[in-house]
């Protein structure tokens, strides 16, 4: 296998891989360095761009960076690649696929047609040789729609996942608040709680209360239990209202066994959930989450470098067509992303890949206590986020989640966002909003005077299931 | 729950329940509905609106109780306090690979090992268990904590038992337990250690009981775990001392720690959550 090399200051660079090239060129995070993968120095990380720019795309098909026979995301992405699709850039650098991207002629249909024939690395490596306003600047081109109840995607809209968590799953506080997220006209990417617990039991509470809730108040959007596959399957076949089926991915096999998924698991779920044909404008079915640093975390990135092996997870996800996909960007902590300005870098790449190869794709922009940011750091982050096109956001009550233990966007938040940019929800939840008297002239939210508003009566409907003690649910009635 | 509160232009980290949180809205009729509904959940949820943006007071709470949880990451470990509040009991100081705050909050591997000097000075003898205070992401916790605890649970411990020097260890993570007590020749290691502030507690204190523990063999799921040690809001001292002999007695049966032990006593085993 050839090395890549190039020269800089008169000082020659070699690298021994792709792997170690794409390591190499990679702008700056901690989680790379606690891998041992990163540059040595500035100018060697240069280099190495230098050095990638002048790679032919076909080296990412010919020379995979996790062996075909090792890992079935690596048979996944070269058995799936589209020869056609990939025709019009077949013959490019990763340079000139960046100029290619960043021209006129990239635009929305020829980018969509494009995305097939992309592989995870080539997007990855392209991203690398990318400024932050490149990735905002191709991102903003690219459409991808997907539809259950709402449709999600489309321009001049931002969805938002409205997060009503708590830490023992109680249906009263759930309820609570998941009215403060309606009133504040979030949602309509999906209603979706994180159990405390994988319980079958607590995961069917919740999905009742919510999906009694979608019902009783005609709301076109979709809920989701974010628990593990395994147990959505189960309780697909119990009969239970799963919208849509969660899943967390990565992009190794090794990564994903530690996660306890396969793809056939995914497959098996995929089936299942198609069949209960519970969408009405659409029938994109599957929620993942990603993250940069859960191969590494879970010692199984192969020397690929974090953001890399984060861009293959989305292979496995296009395998779905999946309603939502988001990358949870600060969660994993400051070991693999020190900062706010290694957040941000992060999340543009994630977007940017995850646009390119055709997905629906969101953001948890977040970040946890002993991460060097803040929430101004949340402010930079969703607004050039929205400006890239971001399909949907993930917000919590004040921007605090209780259960997780971070912080991320708040209901606020995403008033801003739509406010400054002139975004709406979607089309189907718009009209909802407006129909229940939330939708102010100017298409924002209105504020709430005088008597209370129906939807108040949710918060009744978490405390008649929940029972009076409040947390009689999940650890209790599973045990 | 514990919110930072501002009262009067000072920061007072000060007790409150729930419906304590000042409503923004109980002048458009929705502030009693929000007063109720806070009492079910510690969501910041009815904050009320400036536009579309969170009220001052809210915006400052929030950032008030943020900067509690940064101060208590890096805020410096004071073994000399900790030494203090343990008087009559011999302590040994020891540092982690990781040489300052920035390295061990980029570097987890660095924490969980010790520095070759320090490891070289550390006593040998054929002891029980060895109590670790490790500084973790929150000093403030152990400063507040870790000797009380300590102190709790030798006095529950059963005559005879032998308690290694108490080893206070700075940029430590839970790991480093099972090097210190491999070196020292413990049997069993507890750990005490600065859980990660929240939003809601910056002061939270976890210990953890490894039996037999083997540097880079022994894993989380080798270990149990008591969370959240912070009278009075939290495990108090007695009740957490109670667990932890009980676990070191259960541990010394079984010859082990971990998932195994987990059924049998309710407590929690250490569990990673997915990213």
């Amino acid at each position: 296998m050839s090395a890549y090399t190039s020269t800089l200051g008169g000082e020659r660079y070699r690298f021994d891989s792709l792997a170690r090239l794409l390591a190499a060129a990679s702008p700056e995070r901690s989680g790379d360095r606690l891998a041992g993968l990163a540059a040595q120095d500035a100018r060697q990380r240069v280099a190495a761009r230098w050095a990638l720019a002048d790679v032919p795309l076909t080296d990412f098909l010919t020379r995979p960076l996790i062996p075909y026979e090792d890992d079935d995301v690596t048979r996944l992405i070269l058995d799936t690649h589209d020869p056609a699709a990939f025709a019009p850039v077949a013959s490019m650098t990763v340079g000139e696929l960046r100029e290619w991207l960043l021209s006129e002629a990239a635009d929305a249909v020829r980018l969509a047609a494009l995305a097939p024939g992309l592989t995870p690395e080539m997007a990855a490596a392209v991203s690398k040789l990318m400024g932050n306003a490149d990735l905002v600047a191709v991102a903003r081109k690219v459409r991808v729609v997907t539809a259950f109840r709402s449709t999600i995607g489309l321009p001049g809209r931002l969805a938002t996942r409205l997060q009503p968590n708590h830490p023992t799953d109680d249906p009263a506080g759930v309820a609570a608040a998941l009215l403060d997220g309606l009133l504040l006209g979030s949602g309509d990417a999906v209603i979706g709680v994180n159990p405390a617990t994988d319980s079958p039991k607590a995961v069917r509470d919740l999905l009742e209360l919510l999906d009694g809730v979608i019902g009783r108040y005609a709301i076109p959007t979709q809920s989701c239990v974010l628990c593990h596959v395994t147990t959505s399957v189960d309780l697909m076949e119990r009969g239970a209202p799963v919208d849509l089926v969660f899943q967390s991915v990565a992009g190794t096999q090794a990564a994903n066994a530690s996660f306890g998924v396969t793809l056939g698991l995914l497959d098996e779920a995929y089936e299942a959930a198609l069949a209960l044909e519970r969408g009405t404008v659409g029938r994109n079915v599957m929620y993942f989450e990603t993250g940069q640093g859960s191969a590494l975390s879970a010692g199984a990135h192969h020397g690929v470098d974090q953001q890399t092996v984060e861009a293959r997870a989305y292979a496995v996800a296009r395998r779905y067509d999946p309603l939502l996909v988001n990358t949870v960007v600060g969660f994993i902590g400051p070991e693999y992303l020190y900062d706010g300005r290694q957040i941000l870098r992060a999340a543009l790449e994630d977007h940017f890949c995850g646009k390119l190869l055709g997905l629906p794709m969101g953001l948890d922009i977040c970040y946890t206590n002993h991460a060097d940011a803040d929430d101004d750091d949340i402010a930079t982050m969703l607004t050039m986020l929205g400006v890239a096109g971001a399909s949907f956001v993930i917000c919590t009550p004040g921007g605090d989640d209780i259960m997780l233990n971070y912080q991320s966007a708040s209901y606020h938040d995403a008033l801003y966002l739509r406010e400054v940019l002139g975004l709406r929800p979607a089309p189907e939840f718009e009209a909802w909003l407006d129909a229940i008297g939330l939708l102010d002239p100017r298409g924002g939210i209105r504020q709430l005077s005088g008597t209370a508003h129906p939807l108040t009566e949710i918060a009744t409907t978490g405390t008649a299931i929940g029972g009076t003690t409040g947390h009689a649910t999940g650890r209790e009635l599973a045990a | 729950m514990t919110l930072n509160q501002i009262t009067d232009g000072q920061i007072t980290d000060g007790q409150i329940t729930d419906n304590q949180i000042t409503d923004n809205q109980i002048t458009d009729g929705q502030g009693e509905l929000w007063a109720s509904l806070r009492l079910r959940t510690q969501a910041r949820i009815g904050l009320g609106r400036a536009g579309s943006a969170l009220p001052t007071r809210h915006r400052l709470e929030l950032q008030a109780a943020h900067a509690a949880a940064r101060d208590a990451v890096h805020s410096p470990f004071d073994p000399d306090a900790v030494a203090a509040r343990l008087t009559g009991t011999s302590v040994v100081r020891v540092r982690s690979a990781a040489p300052d705050r920035l390295t061990y909050l980029q570097r987890p591997d660095l924490g969980r090992r010790l520095n070759p000097v320090d490891r070289a000075h550390l006593p040998t003898g054929e002891w029980d268990v060895v109590f670790v205070v490790a500084d973790g992401l929150s000093s403030r916790a152990v400063h507040e904590h870790a000797a009380a605890l300590i102190r709790a649970t030798t006095a529950r411990l059963p005559s005879g038992t032998r308690v290694a020097p108490v080893v206070l260890a700075e940029q430590a993570r839970v790991a480093l337990g099972d090097d210190i007590a491999h070196a020292m020749g413990a049997t069993a290691v507890v750990l005490l250690v600065g859980e990660r502030p929240g939003m809601s507690a910056a002061d939270s204190l976890g210990a953890y009981l490894t039996h037999r523990p083997v540097p880079g063999v022994t894993t989380d799921a080798d270990r149990n775990c008591l969370s959240n040690i912070r009278p009075p809001l939290g495990l108090d001292y007695e009740t957490a001392a109670g667990k932890l002999v009980a676990l070191l007695a259960r541990a010394r049966e079984l010859g082990r720690s971990g998932v195994a032990l987990k059924d049998e006593s309710g407590d929690e085993a250490v569990v990673e959550r997915q990213p």
